[in-house]
C-alpha cells in the first residue's frame, strides 16, 4: 500500500501499518501535512499549523514506538480542536481574544492522547468559543464543507469534521455543548461521539457552558471512536464534575449482538421541521437497525420544544461568566489605547470578541441579572430537569434512541447571517441530549441531494459502549461511512 | 431630645489555616514574592477548573460545631460576578443561597454582663488578589498570591447595640477561631478582618434605620473607632434633618473617620448563580462526626468545668477561657503543680503572670516564666517553703533573670522561717524594744498588731511564716 493510499484509511488500519512498521509516525505526519498545505487555502480547516512542532511530536512518537511494549496508537496523527490547551501550541478558541495565546499547559484530553503517542497535525478551526452551528463565527474565517465548498461544514467543531472528511487526518478532537460534534459529523459524513457529561475531563478545555460542555472525538468508523474513547475517558481529580467509574473498555464491547435491543424513535422528531430528504434517510437507517434484529418502539418527548429556549438561557448565562476572565489584564487581547480601567475592559473585550460571542454574553448577563434570574435562569433549570425526566421515562421503554441529528443537510455559507435565531432552532435534536447530559453519536446514514445525512443514536447515562456497539454493527452492514468526497484540488489522491 | 438606639451586625472574614488554596494546590504562605504563589487555576487561565479543598471544608465544619450551628448536608458554591483586575476569573466563588454553616451563636461578656449574639451564617469563599498602586510610576500592579486563599465569612444577626458589644463579639470570635485552630487570627496580615453594618433608630422604634457598611476594619481599635464615628455621624445627620443613605463606607484610621466608597445606586448586580464547575458540596453525617471527635474542648465547656469541678469563680474561669493559650497554660500548671489548689493556680495566672504578660505585651506562648516554673513556685508556696511575699519576689526574679525555683530559694536564702523558737526570739526582742506600742495594743488599739507584723517581717527579710507569726505574736502580746 502506498503512503497516499494509507492516508485515506481509517485509524484502525493506520494503526496496523504502524504496528507492522510499514510506516513511521514521521512519514504519516509529513504525508498529512503535505495534504493539508495543499488544501488549507480552500478548506480553511486549521487555524494553526506548525510543521516543526508536529515533526517534533512525530519524532517523539517514533521514539516511543522503538520501546516495548508500544501503544498501537503511537504515531497516529490527529487534528486538535483549537479549544484544548496544548503546551507550546497557540490555543485561540477561534477568537481574536486569544489570537496570541500560547497555552502553558496540556488539557486532560491532550495529555491522554500525548501519553499514547498521538501526533498533533494542527489546531482545527472552530466557531469562536464554540458558539455556533456553522463554523462561520470563527475569527479566522469560515471552514468549507469538503462535499461542497459553497456549504458550511457545521459547527462548532467544523474544522475537525472537515479535516477528517477531507482525508487530512484520520481522527480529530471536538467538543459538544449543543451538538457541536454530532452536527458537523453528520454534515461532513463522518462518525462523531459526544460522551456522557462527566465521562471526559474538561480540564484544559476552554469553557463555553460548563454544565453542558463535553469533549469527544471524530473518526471514520465507530470502531475508531471506541478506541479513542478508551484513551480520553476516565476520572480526573482536576475536574470536580469528572466521574470516577470502572466501565468495561468500549472496544471490548464491539461485536456483541444487537439483536433484541429496543430502539426508541421519538415521534415528535419526525414532524414538521424535518426535511423530507433527511427524514427518508433516517427512517431507512432505522429500518436497517430493525433488519439487524432491533425492536423499534415509538417514544414520546413532551418537553422537546422547550429545549432550545432553555438552552439559550443556560448556555449564555454560563458563558457570560466563563468569558469574564478575558479582560485584557493577564493574557489575551488588550486594546492598545485606553484612558482608564473601564475603557481597558470595554475596548479589549469589544475588539477581542466577535458578534455572536457578544450576543451570548449579553443574553447571559441579562438572564442572570437581578429581577430576571427566577423568570429565566431558574425556569430554564426546571425545564432542564423535565427534559432529563423525558429521557429517563423513554429509557424505561428502550435501550437506545434513534433519530435525526439536524433537520437539513449542510446549508450554503451565509444562509443565516441576519437571523441567528433561525440557526439556533436547527439544533433541536442535539440540544436536549446536552441538557440531559447523555451520551450520543452521529454516524453516516446516507445522502440527500449529494450531501451527507447522519443518524443520531442516544444512550442512557454511561452507555457509550452500547451506542458504539450498535453503530459498529450498523457499519458492518452498510457502507455509508466509507463514502468520501471528491478529492479537493491539490490534494493527492 | 430623641434617644437613639444603635444596631450593629458584623461580617468577619477569617482566613482558614490550610496549607493550600481553596480551589487549587498553590501554597497560601504569607509574604512571598508577588505572583510566585499563584498557579494556573489562581491566574484564571483559559480551561482551568476549581476543585474544593477538603481541609477548608473541614475547618468550616469545625466552626459550625463550635457555635452550635446547623451544618448543611448539601451546600452550593455560587459565582459572584464582577470585573476587577485582582479578580482573575471575573467572578469570585462564594456561597450564596445555601451556605455550609447556618445559624449558631456566640456568647460575649461586656461590663453589663453576658449576652448571646446569634449568627446568621458562615460560608466558604475564595479571596481575591491584591492591587498594588505604589512603586509602578502611575501604573498599578497585581499580586495574585492571595487569590484563592480560603475564607470563612461569618455573619451575625443585627444584635449588637454598642461599639463595646461589637468589639466584645469580635474578640470572642477571634479567640474562638484561634481556639479551634481554623484561623491564625493575624489581623496585621489580614487573616481576620471585619466589616460592620451600622444603623441607628429612635429608642422604641421597631423598624431598623438605614444602614451603612463600614469596610477595612483590621484591628479591634479601628472597629471601635469606626463604629463610634459612624454612630455619631448618623445621629448628627438625622438630627440636622438629613437622611442616612445606604452605602458602603471606608474607615480611614489616619483621619479617624469613615467616608463613602459607593452608594446603593452604584452597587454591583453580582449576577449570582450556582457555579457549574462545582457539584453541590456534600457533607455526610460521618464526616461531621469525624470532625467532632477531633474537636478540642470548647471555651464554654471548659469554663463550666473550671467552675463546677475546680470551684473557680466565674470571673477567673472566664479569664482562663478567654483564649486557648490561657486555658492550656492553666492546664499545664495544674498538671505539674502536684497538690496545689486550683484556685491558687488561677489566681497566679490571672494575677502576677497576666500582669507581667500585659506589661510586656506578650502572649502565653512567649511567657518568660513557663508553666512548669510557675508550678514549682506554687508548690513551694503552698507547702510553706516560701511566703506569698517571697513567692512574688521569686516570680519577678525568674521573669527577669530566669532560674529554677528551688535553686533560687537556696542560693538566696529565701526559705521561710517556720521555726517557732527562732520566731519567738525575734518577737520577744521587738516587744522589748517597743514597750509603748505594747501598751497601746493592750489598751485595745488592735491596729498596732500590724505594726509588729511589719517589724517582724522586716527583721526576717520577709521570710517569716505569716500564719505562725500571727499566732505567736498574739500569744506574746496578750502574754505576761
Amino acid at each position: 500500500m502506498s503512503i497516499s493510499e494509507l492516508l485515506n484509511k481509517d485509524l484502525t488500519e493506520i494503526s496496523g501499518a504502524l504496528v507492522r512498521r510499514e510506516v513511521s509516525a514521521m512519514d504519516l505526519a509529513q504525508g498529512y501535512l503535505d495534504r493539508i498545505d495543499a488544501v488549507q487555502a480552500n478548506l480553511n480547516a486549521f487555524i494553526t499549523l506548525d510543521h516543526e512542532l508536529t515533526r517534533k511530536e512525530a519524532a517523539m512518537a517514533d521514539a516511543l514506538r522503538a520501546k516495548e511494549p508500544t501503544s498501537p496508537l503511537a504515531g497516529i496523527p490527529i487534528a486538535q480542536k483549537d479549544i484544548f490547551c496544548a503546551e507550546g501550541w497557540l490555543t485561540t478558541a477561534g477568537s481574536r481574544m486569544l489570537e496570541n495565546f500560547v497555552a502553558p499547559y496540556d488539557a486532560h484530553v491532550v495529555e491522554q492522547l500525548k501519553k499514547q503517542g498521538f501526533v498533533t497535525l494542527g489546531r482545527a478551526n472552530m466557531d469562536e468559543f464554540a458558539m455556533g452551528s456553522s463554523n462561520e463565527n470563527s475569527y479566522f474565517g469560515a471552514v468549507k464543507n469538503p462535499w461542497d465548498l459553497t456549504r458550511v461544514p457545521g459547527g462548532s467543531s467544523g474544522g475537525s469534521a472537515a479535516a477528517v472528511a477531507a482525508g487530512l487526518a484520520p481522527a480529530a478532537t471536538g467538543t459538544d455543548t449543543g451538538g457541536s460534534i454530532r452536527q458537523p459529523a453528520a454534515w461532513c459524513g463522518i462518525s462523531g461521539i459526544k460522551p456522557t457529561y462527566g465521562r471526559v475531563s474538561r480540564y484544559g478545555m476552554i469553557a463555553y457552558a460548563s454544565s453542558l460542555d463535553q469533549a469527544g472525538m471524530f473518526a471514520r468508523t465507530a470502531r475508531d471512536l471506541a478506541l479513542l474513547m478508551d484513551v480520553i475517558a476516565g476520572h480526573d481529580p482536576r475536574d470536580a464534575t469528572s466521574v470516577d467509574r470502572q466501565d468495561a473498555p468500549c472496544v471490548s464491547v464491539l461485536g456483541q449482538d444487537i439483536k433484541g435491543l429496543r430502539v426508541g424513535v421519538p415521534q415528535q422528531w419526525f414532524g414538521a421541521g424535518l426535511s423530507a430528504g433527511v427524514s427518508a434517510v433516517v427512517q431507512a437507517s432505522i429500518q436497517e437497525l430493525s433488519k439487524l434484529g432491533c425492536e423499534i418502539v415509538e417514544i414520546d418527548f413532551t418537553m422537546s420544544e422547550q429545549a432550545i429556549p432553555a438552552y439559550y438561557v443556560i448556555a449564555p448565562a454560563e458563558a457570560s461568566s466563563n468569558l469574564s476572565r478575558f479582560d485584557g489584564v493577564r493574557f489575551g487581547h488588550r486594546a492598545e489605547q485606553y484612558k482608564d480601567l473601564t475603557e481597558l475592559y470595554e475596548r479589549s473585550r469589544g475588539e477581542g470578541f466577535g458578534p455572536e460571542v457578544k450576543r451570548r454574553i449579553l443574553m447571559g448577563s441579562y438572564v442572570l441579572s437581578h429581577g430576571y434570574y427566577d423568570a429565566y435562569y431558574l425556569q430554564a433549570q426546571r425545564v432542564r430537569r423535565l427534559i432529563a425526566n423525558d429521557f429517563e421515562r423513554a429509557f424505561e421503554r428502550c435501550d437506545v434512541i434513534a433519530g435525526p441529528v439536524a433537520p437539513t443537510t449542510a446549508f450554503p455559507l451565509g444562509s443565516f447571517g441576519a437571523d441567528p435565531v433561525q440557526m439556533y432552532l436547527a439544533d433541536l435534536y442535539t440540544i436536549p441530549v446536552n441538557l440531559a447530559g447523555l451520551p450520543a453519536l452521529s454516524i453516516p446514514a446516507g445522502f440527500d441531494a449529494g450531501m451527507p445525512v447522519g443518524l443520531q443514536l442516544i444512550g442512557p447515562w454511561w452507555q457509550e459502549a452500547r451506542l458504539l456497539n450498535m453503530a459498529h454493527a450498523y457499519q458492518q452492514h452498510t457502507d455509508w461511512h466509507t463514502k468520501r468526497p471528491e478529492p479537493l484540488s491539490g490534494a493527492a489522491s | 431630645m430623641t434617644q437613639w438606639e444603635v444596631v450593629i451586625g458584623l461580617e468577619t472574614h477569617a482566613q482558614l489555616s490550610t496549607q493550600s488554596k481553596i480551589f487549587s494546590g498553590a501554597s497560601v504562605a504569607f509574604g512571598a514574592e508577588a505572583n510566585t504563589q499563584a498557579c494556573a487555576v489562581d491566574l484564571g487561565l483559559p480551561g482551568v477548573l476549581p476543585v474544593p479543598n477538603r481541609a477548608a471544608v473541614e475547618r468550616a465544619i469545625r466552626f459550625g460545631l463550635a457555635v452550635g450551628a446547623h451544618i448543611a448536608p448539601v451546600s452550593i458554591f455560587a459565582r459572584k460576578n464582577y470585573f476587577y483586575p485582582d479578580l482573575p476569573k471575573g467572578y469570585q466563588i462564594s456561597q450564596m443561597e445555601l451556605p455550609i454553616v447556618q445559624g449558631g451563636a456566640l456568647r460575649i461578656l461586656t461590663k453589663a454582663g453576658e449576652k448571646i449574639i446569634h449568627l446568621t451564617r458562615a460560608h466558604l469563599e475564595e479571596d481575591a488578589g491584591k492591587s498594588l498602586h505604589e512603586d509602578f510610576h502611575g501604573l498599578s500592579g497585581i499580586d495574585l498570591n492571595r487569590a484563592g486563599t480560603p475564607l470563612l465569612e461569618i455573619v451575625t444577626e443585627p444584635e449588637m447595640r454598642s461599639s463595646e458589644e461589637a468589639v466584645a463579639y469580635a474578640r470572642a470570635l477571634h479567640a474562638l477561631v484561634r481556639w479551634i485552630e481554623i484561623c491564625d487570627g493575624n489581623m496585621q496580615e489580614g487573616s481576620f478582618r471585619c466589616d460592620a453594618n451600622v444603623s441607628v433608630r429612635p429608642v422604641g422604634q421597631k423598624e431598623f434605620g438605614t444602614r451603612c457598611e463600614i469596610k477595612n476594619l483590621n484591628s479591634f481599635r479601628f472597629l471601635e473607632r469606626a463604629i463610634e464615628f459612624e454612630i455619631k455621624r448618623q445621629i448628627e445627620l438625622i438630627e440636622d434633618g438629613g437622611t442616612v443613605v445606604q452605602e458602603t463606607r471606608l474607615y480611614d484610621p489616619d483621619r479617624d473617620e469613615t467616608r463613602s466608597m459607593r452608594s446603593k445606586e452604584d452597587a454591583h448586580d453580582y449576577r449570582y448563580f450556582p457555579d457549574p464547575d462545582l457539584p453541590p458540596l456534600v457533607v455526610s453525617e460521618a464526616w461531621i462526626a469525624e470532625v467532632a471527635s477531633a474537636m478540642p474542648e470548647l471555651p464554654s465547656a471548659r469554663q463550666q468545668r473550671y467552675q463546677e469541678a475546680l470551684g473557680l469563680s466565674e470571673y477567673d474561669a472566664g479569664l482562663l477561657t478567654a483564649s486557648r493559650e490561657a486555658g492550656d497554660f492553666f492546664e499545664r500548671v495544674r498538671e505539674a503543680a502536684t497538690g496545689v489548689d486550683a484556685k491558687l493556680c488561677a489566681n497566679w495566672i490571672n494575677g502576677e503572670l497576666s500582669a507581667a504578660l500585659n506589661r510586656e505585651d506578650l502572649d502565653f506562648s512567649a511567657s518568660k516564666v513557663g508553666a512548669s516554673q510557675l508550678a514549682q513556685l506554687l508548690m513551694r508556696l503552698s507547702d510553706g517553703t516560701v511566703s506569698g511575699k517571697i513567692a512574688k519576689e521569686l516570680f519577678e526574679i525568674m521573669w527577669s533573670e530566669g532560674g529554677e525555683v528551688d535553686a533560687l530559694i537556696e542560693s538566696r536564702g529565701l526559705r521561710q522561717i517556720s521555726d517557732t523558737g527562732a520566731l519567738e526570739a525575734v518577737l520577744k526582742a521587738l516587744i522589748e524594744k517597743h514597750p509603748a506600742q505594747v501598751e497601746e495594743y493592750r489598751g485595745g488599739k488592735e491596729k498596732v498588731f500590724g505594726f509588729f507584723v511589719g517589724q517582724a517581717m522586716k527583721a526576717t527579710q520577709g521570710k517569716a511564716n505569716p500564719a505562725q507569726l500571727n499566732s505567736l505574736l498574739k500569744t506574746l502580746l496578750a502574754g505576761d
